[in-house]
């Protein structure tokens, strides 16, 4: 008996299809065209007001037709459907190349995690308001002088009475200038008996007085993220997140869902899919030597290779829901998984800029740049998923340790 | 960029690679291996007739010749755990020379020839000749009609297992087009045979010297067929070495890992050094995907175009994967590294081995950029 690896076990399929059906029909209908601004590639480089308002309408309006959120709970505001539907949903956006999702760090981890691990009272204050982007949350885990080193953060949270009383500061804050509320790794004990012992983690509020954010501005001109600076800044007692002491593990299972090691998000993409075939079509487009680069049998070996790597990455997402096929290291594909694609990206994009010959010298803005501009935008761009959310090197540590056994360093 | 194959793995995978997964690990530890190395024959004949037995040489055999009725599918998981292991045999050669039977063969050849090979005689391939192409329709190699005869001329090489053969199918000329024809081993003439040096010492390979061997009109396979037949042999062939290959990689990375976890310099066991670990983690990574280009080959390999594409990416997928967790291997290894004491000899001589017969990465590429682009 043949399947395709996937497990259909309670899900009535003719439902999903009659809902696939109609999440095609309203993306269709609804998807909007060219606003006539640039919009960002990817939730990380939204940079102007523009840019927001525009990103969270769509938000509010794909969550409000039930295509985002469709497997959270009812209670806080989901559909209550399998899995399944909100794939079939995805997969629909994406079909009708919709724009991205806003609120990316409310949706993909800080709810997934209050889902988890979250009280009552806090599921249901936050989770609905992540869904309709009434409430952007930003996550404050890195700091000037502490970023792979997580565990070493040095903000403080010390406890007045019925507060929190936060000084230091935060870095590379995505969303932070939209952001209404924080995950937020503070330190709340100095003498813990090591340095991972003394972090707590706080849903902190950022409309508080004494927080102030400073955009900056990133390789590719673009902004999106800020340096946050915390001075005396007094949030409730009440935003503290299980007990004093628990932020590492906390924070360490939050780092789970930003990598796509645990599933459990609310759906869509965060990030415009990069796609080999439009690769493809490029070479066929730009020309070396009078003839269509497509031609050269270096750029045609070049794309097959990226084809097979782009293909190796859909195949190796389908064989980790394969149980025999991953048995040996269980863990080896949900940890390797962001690794992968953002290293795969880099050269892709890097590739494409070169195929664009004497205008890969172009940039967004010239109105000869080939598609704006999108490749080298592209690229510059893809330092984000290399850097961001644990660097390429921590990623190889990470696999290296915890998934081949190797020591620590 | 349609066709391109999706995952898939059947039941009867699953229970194949569990039992072959014990199997080879049980009959063939590396020591045993080794000892093979040296030894005439290349294989031990009780474990030969326990995979006869366990019927592993009729899975992709249909079930009116006796087999089992599924694929090569079915045959992926348990080749690769055999690569695994490094597990010797003539597996391969007996499952390629039947595939070369259902493809090209008469009604009449496949009853006859079908169930024996099932039951464990052995037959092998002769395609490749003196100038190496890959190609396998550029033949010297020839048969002419003699009477109710065909007598054959020319020289074939990379007759893998052939001293252990009862049958060799070899590809000829016939009448200016390729043809496929059965030899009877037991009618070859002293010295037809000639065991040729090879990388990998796992193997036997020869060289099958035709001038003078004369076949029985009813040896020509059905002339027809012999192009498809050949083109199938082809990604047959390409699809089990991808599984021998991927099972390899998985060794040879759980090999040097262990390295990494006891050799110490400076202090230090040498897997805490990036400079070891991060190339690792990479081979690791390379290996994860040829493992999905291999279960999707296997799933998608009867499938009408998607077939050979997902083939040819899991040989050349394969290749890569390999060859650079083997070189790795002997960098990571140090000076015993250098030495043919060190297993990571086996397996990138392996990764030569496979990168030599029915294509390596790029040439896979280069077939794919055809089919593609
Ligand atoms: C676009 C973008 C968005 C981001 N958004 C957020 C956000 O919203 N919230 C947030 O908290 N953070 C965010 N970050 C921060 C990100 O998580 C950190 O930049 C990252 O973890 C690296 O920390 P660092 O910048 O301090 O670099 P460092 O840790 O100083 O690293 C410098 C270099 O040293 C290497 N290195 C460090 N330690 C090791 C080691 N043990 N082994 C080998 N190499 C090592 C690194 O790989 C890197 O190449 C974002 C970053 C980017 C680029």
């Amino acid at each position: 008996m043949k399947h395709d690896g996937v497990l259909m076990g309670k899900v009535d399929q003719q439902e999903l299809a009659e809902f696939a059906k109609q999440a095609d029909a309203w993306f269709a209908e609804n998807t909007p065209g060219d606003p006539g601004f640039m919009l960002p590639l990817s939730f990380l480089e939204v940079g102007t007001d523009q840019q927001f308002e525009f990103l969270r309408d769509w938000q509010r309006k794909v969550y409000e037709a039930g295509y985002l959120g469709a497997a959270w709970p009812t209670d806080y505001g989901g559909g209550g459907l399998d899995q399944a539907f909100q794939d079939a949903a995805t997969e629909a956006m994406r079909r009708h190349k919709g724009p991205i999702m806003l609120n990316a760090i409310g949706l993909n981890w800080a709810g997934p995690l209050l889902l988890d691990m979250g009280a009552e009272a806090e599921k249901s204050k936050h989770l609905k308001n992540i869904l309709s982007a009434e409430d952007i949350w930003c996550q404050g885990f890195s700091e000037p002088d502490n970023g792979s080193d997580l565990g070493n953060a040095q903000l403080t949270a010390v406890r007045d009475g019925g507060d929190y009383v936060l000084n230091g500061s935060k870095i590379w804050t995505t969303l932070g200038n939209y952001a209404k509320y924080m995950i937020l790794l503070a330190r709340t004990n100095k003498d813990a008996p090591n340095k991972y012992a003394g972090l707590s983690f706080f849903l902190a509020p950022m409309t508080v007085a004494g927080v102030e954010t400073h955009p900056i501005r990133k390789i590719s001109g673009e902004y999106g993220f800020t340096q946050t600076f915390f001075t005396d800044a007094r949030i409730p007692a009440g935003c503290l997140m299980g007990e004093e002491g628990q932020g590492w593990l906390i924070a360490l299972r939050t780092l789970e869902y930003e990598r796509g090691a645990r599933g459990g998000q609310a759906g869509g993409y965060i990030m415009t899919p990069i796609d080999v075939a439009s690769v493809v079509d490029l070479a066929k487009e730009m020309k070396r030597d009078g003839a269509p680069a497509i031609e050269d049998p270096l750029v045609r070996d070049k794309l097959v290779e990226f084809i097979i790597e782009g293909q190796a990455l859909d195949l190796c997402d389908q064989r980790g829901r394969i149980a025999p096929l991953v048995q040996d290291r269980p863990m080896a594909l949900p940890l390797s998984a962001k690794l992968m694609w953002s290293e795969f990206a880099q050269r892709l994009t890097a590739f494409a800029m070169s195929l664009t010959g004497a205008k890969g010298g172009y940039y967004v803005g010239e109105p000869n740049a080939v598609e704006r501009g999108l490749w080298t935008r592209s690229y510059l761009n893809s330092f984000a998923a290399t850097i961001g959310g644990g660097t390429s090197e921590i990623q190889r540590n990470i696999i290296a340790e915890h998934v081949l056994g190797l020591p620590k360093g | 960029m349609d066709h391109l194959g999706r995952m898939g793995f059947s039941e009867a995978q699953a229970d194949l690679l569990e039992v072959a997964t014990s199997f080879c690990r049980e009959k063939s530890p590396v020591e045993k291996a080794r000892k093979l190395l040296d030894d005439e024959k290349g294989y031990d004949p009780a474990v030969w007739n326990e995979i006869v037995a366990l019927g592993w040489l009729g899975i992709a055999i249909p079930e009116e010749y006796d087999g089992a009725g599924l694929g090569l599918a079915e045959v992926a998981p348990v080749i690769e755990q055999m690569g695994r292991r490094l597990l010797a045999g003539p597996f391969c050669s007996s499952t390629l020379a039947a595939q070369a039977l259902l493809a090209g063969g008469t009604e009449e050849q496949r009853k006859t020839f079908l169930p024996q090979i099932i039951a464990g005689e052995i037959a092998t391939l002769a395609l490749s000749e003196e100038s190496g192409d890959w190609s396998l329709v550029h033949l010297k190699a020839r048969a002419e009609r003699a009477g109710d005869k065909f007598s054959l001329s020319g020289v074939k090489n990379f007759v893998w297992d052939a001293s252990a053969a009862r049958w060799i199918i070899a590809s000829v000329l016939y009448e200016g087009e390729p043809a496929l024809v059965m030899i009877e081993c037991g009618a070859l003439p002293d010295g037809a045979l000639r065991r040729e040096v090879i990388i990998d010492e796992t193997r036997r390979s020869y060289e099958l010297k035709l001038d003078g061997v004369d076949v029985p009109a009813s040896a020509l396979l059905d002339p027809a067929k012999a192009r498809a037949a050949l083109a199938h042999i082809h990604l047959a062939a390409n699809l089990l070495a991808a599984a021998e290959m991927v099972g390899g990689t998985q060794a040879v990375i759980d090999y040097t890992i262990d390295y990494l976890q006891t050799r110490k310099q400076f202090g230090k066991l040498i897997g805490a050094y990036q400079g070891l670990k991060h190339p690792t983690v990479n081979a690791f990574t390379q290996y994860e995907q040829a493992r999905s280009h291999l279960y999707a080959a296997a799933h998608c390999f009867n499938e009408q175009g998607t077939g050979e594409i997902a083939t040819r990416m899991a040989k050349a997928e394969a290749d890569k994967a390999l060859s650079y967790a083997a070189d790795r291997a002997i960098q990571f290894h140090g000076g015993f590294g250098f030495t043919y004491e060190c297993d990571a000899q086996l397996y990138r001589r392996r990764a030569i081995w496979h990168a030599s017969q029915y294509g390596d990465a790029a040439y896979h590429r280069r077939k794919l950029a055809e089919l593609i682009l």
